[in-house]
């Protein structure tokens, strides 16, 4: 029987990192993530978890401790936010080329310029190229259930590559909803513990970590790194299938929501897809065919998988949470396009960005964006390609 | 536990599969299957005569290409040592002098 | 199966409106319901206008904007009523509780012609008498639980009390003040 709860987003993941009980976590606080070390913090003074936490004086020094635990052979990992992501930036590449399995629960929030404390996602999708894992969460029960199942993930034995655990700044890391949990039991038998084939505390087998790879290595050595990324892509699934059999919840690359006979949908990461949900239902009540695609994972990209699901549609509206400056599109939008052209999708499929710096994204929001795909697939409006939600005109 | 990884095999040619997760290299000690000393182009000799085993020049060489044993250097060790030339200059009693070439 | 209510809330940094708001979402999720409490992060600051929400009720909730048409506003300071739109969207079939010592006439006319419900209770009062100190979050939490209606009387007693002693299992001294708070809160609100 799992438990019912009520609890934040930080709350929950604290919780699941408590039930995991790592051994290392080095951190160092920032807005909108610092309740995350704070409540861990207080579970190890507490002798709750026997995790050793490593005050750190910047994110560069936490995150270099969260991989120099987990070369060392610990289960590691560490939390941040917005300018502390930024701040590791050196780090990402370098844990993901090292192939150190350190997880990152990430608390999206808007990188500064102009400074902001909220949320949008230009801290992770600035860093989708660090050669990380990215999961996204809808709501504090995704980010706990996600979490359960990082270093599974990151630390299979086909993939050994960082992964990062988002879920939305304040909007779901300091709201309190209802969320079942699972118990202690058998989130630790899930969970397991780490052991690693090579650790460098291992005096059997002496290793060098990261060494120098000038140009005839480091093309092989991204190689590697993009095959894991191909791995990592079987592995999440066979994880999510193992944890849907203790939770009796399930997880795949991404959801759909009223997809299979929609005329016209939304993609979308991150809280605002339940938000959405709300506005398709409204929407479905007045007939029309409106459906949600909401990523899950980002990292490795599921093009192919939403491509095939999406080549019904006749317009999408792929909406971003991160402005990229390209003049032509976000991340999502830019990387969806390309895999719905990849594999021949005909209809209309448009960019729009969407709660940049915390800006409220609402049902009324999500219902006019639907009218605008309604009106650009029966000709009556000329397609937009990227367009803001919200903006003040 | 890999195997110790033999670097002796992994070069310029190896394809990418042949290549470990991260570049991580197994068992200690591959810098000695390393030969650097076929990248000098000044070799230091040694006047036994004049050397009076003080081993200064001991600690300075970045290579490690002075061995000691029982106290006493010996001679270089030329599959390591790069041809610096930091030892002449340490040694305090003219005893070991750089010549042209290998 | 009833709707999902909507509140808002409207206090000043420092007085607690968002731990009443996450207060009310814990009792509310005690009784078997769906919950949701927030804040709207901005810089916090002591004294600035903070604004935080709920969304309670027997079905699952997926929204994530905040709540711009509320069945139910909360004003912890009265001093709010001069540079916050509180009845901004207010829903005419719900209601608004404010926290004041001034009677209703001398409220309304700050109400911007608000027609739906207004109430009224002194928060000040209420806490000085059963805590001896100003904590105005029991007295409005048991304010917008009498006037929404959104839990029972004696079902949000009996819960709060199981809640306070939890809490305050170190200063059992305080729990019957608490409790007092509550119950006379449920008859000054006007």
């Amino acid at each position: 029987m799992s438990i019912r709860e009520r609890m934040s987003g930080n709350e929950a993941v604290a919780y699941a990192i408590k039930q995991i009980n790592p051994d290392v976590m080095p951190a160092f606080p920032i807005t909108p993530s610092t309740e995350i070390p704070q409540m861990v913090s207080t579970f190890i003074a507490n002798g709750e978890i026997d995790t050793e936490f490593i005050p750190v004086e910047s994110e560069h020094s936490s995150m270099s401790a969260t991989m120099g635990a987990n070369a060392a052979g610990a289960r590691a990992l560490t939390a941040t936010s917005s300018c502390g992501l930024a701040y590791m930036w050196e780090l990402l590449y370098v844990a993901a080329s090292d192939r150190l399995p350190v997880v990152l629960a990430l608390v999206n929030r808007a990188l500064t310029g102009p400074i902001n404390i909220n949320c949008d996602h230009s801290d992770s999708m600035g860093a989708r190229d660090a050669g990380w894992i990215q999961i996204y969460a809808e709501n504090n029960q995704e980010a706990y259930d996600n979490f359960i199942q990082t270093f599974r993930i990151a630390e299979h034995p086909d993939v050994r590559l960082p992964l990062m655990a988002c879920q939305d700044g304040f909007i779901t890391s300091h709201a309190v909803e209802n969320i079942e949990l699972i118990e202690d039991d058998k989130v630790k038998a899930f969970a397991g513990e780490y052991h690693p084939e090579n650790y460098l505390l291992n005096p059997d087998m002496p290793m060098a970590v990261g060494p120098y790879a000038n140009s005839p290595f480091y093309m092989e050595t991204k190689m590697n790194q993009r095959l894991a990324m191909e791995n990592a892509k079987k592995v999440i699934l066979e994880i999510a299938d193992e944890f849907e059999k203790i939770s009796g919840r399930k997880y795949g690359f991404f959801e759909e929501y009223r997809l299979e006979d929609a005329d016209y949908a939304v993609v979308i990461i991150g809280s605002a897809a339940g938000t959405t949900k709300d506005a398709i239902d409204e929407l479905r009540e007045q007939g029309i065919k409106a459906g949600l695609l909401k990523i899950r994972v980002f990292r490795p990209f599921p093009g192919e998988e939403m491509a095939k699901v999406l080549s019904h549609v006749k317009a999408i509206a792929i909406l971003d949470r991160a402005e990229s400056f390209s003049a032509c599109g976000g991340p999502i939008g830019s990387e969806l396009k390309a895999a719905l052209f990849d594999f021949k999708f005909s209809g209309i499929a448009v960019n729009y960005f969407y709660g940049i710096g915390g800006r409220d994204y609402t049902v009324a929001e999500a219902k006019a964006v639907y009218s605008d795909l309604i009106a650009y697939a029966d000709g009556s409006k000329p397609v937009e390609n990227y367009k803001y939600i919200g903006l003040r005109k | 536990m890999s195997k110790a990884t033999d670097i002796t095999k992994i070069n310029e040619h190896s394809p990418y599969y042949d290549i470990t997760p991260g570049d991580q290299i197994y068992g200690g000690g591959g810098s000695k299957k390393f030969n650097t000393g076929e990248w000098r182009t000044q070799t230091p000799v040694i006047d036994w005569d004049k050397c009076t085993q003080c081993l200064l020049c001991t600690p300075v060489c970045p290579d490690s290409s002075i061995p000691v044993s029982n106290g006493r250097r010996e001679d270089f060790d030329y599959d390591h040592c790069k041809g610096c030339g930091i030892c002449e200059q340490a040694c305090s009693f003219g005893a070991i002098t750089m010549k042209e070439g290998m | 199966m009833k709707k999902n209510i909507e509140i808002r809330w409207h206090g000043r940094g420092g007085q607690g409106a968002k731990t009443a708001a996450l207060l009310l979402a814990d009792v509310a999720f005690s009784t078997g319901m769906h919950v949701q409490g927030f804040p709207e992060y901005g810089p916090e600051r002591m004294g600035a206008p903070i604004t935080a929400y709920n969304r309670i009720g027997d079905e699952p909730i997926r929204v994530h904007s905040n709540i711009y048409e509320p069945d139910y506003v909360v004003v912890v300071d009265e001093t709010l009523l001069h540079s916050v739109d509180v009845t901004n969207g207010l829903k005419k079939e719900g209601g608004i509780v404010i926290n004041t010592t001034k009677s209703k006439e001398e409220i309304m006319p700050l109400l911007k012609g608000y027609e739906g419900n207004v109430y009224i209770i002194d928060a000040h009062k209420v806490s000085m008498a059963t805590l001896g100190k100003y904590f105005p979050n029991s007295p409005m939490l048991a304010a917008i639980v009498k006037i929404s209606g959104v839990i029972d009387k004696e079902t949000f007693l009996s819960h709060m009390e199981a809640s306070y002693m939890h809490k305050f299992a170190k200063k059992p001294e305080v729990i019957e003040g608490n409790m007092n708070a509550l119950k006379m809160a449920f008859e000054e609100v006007k």
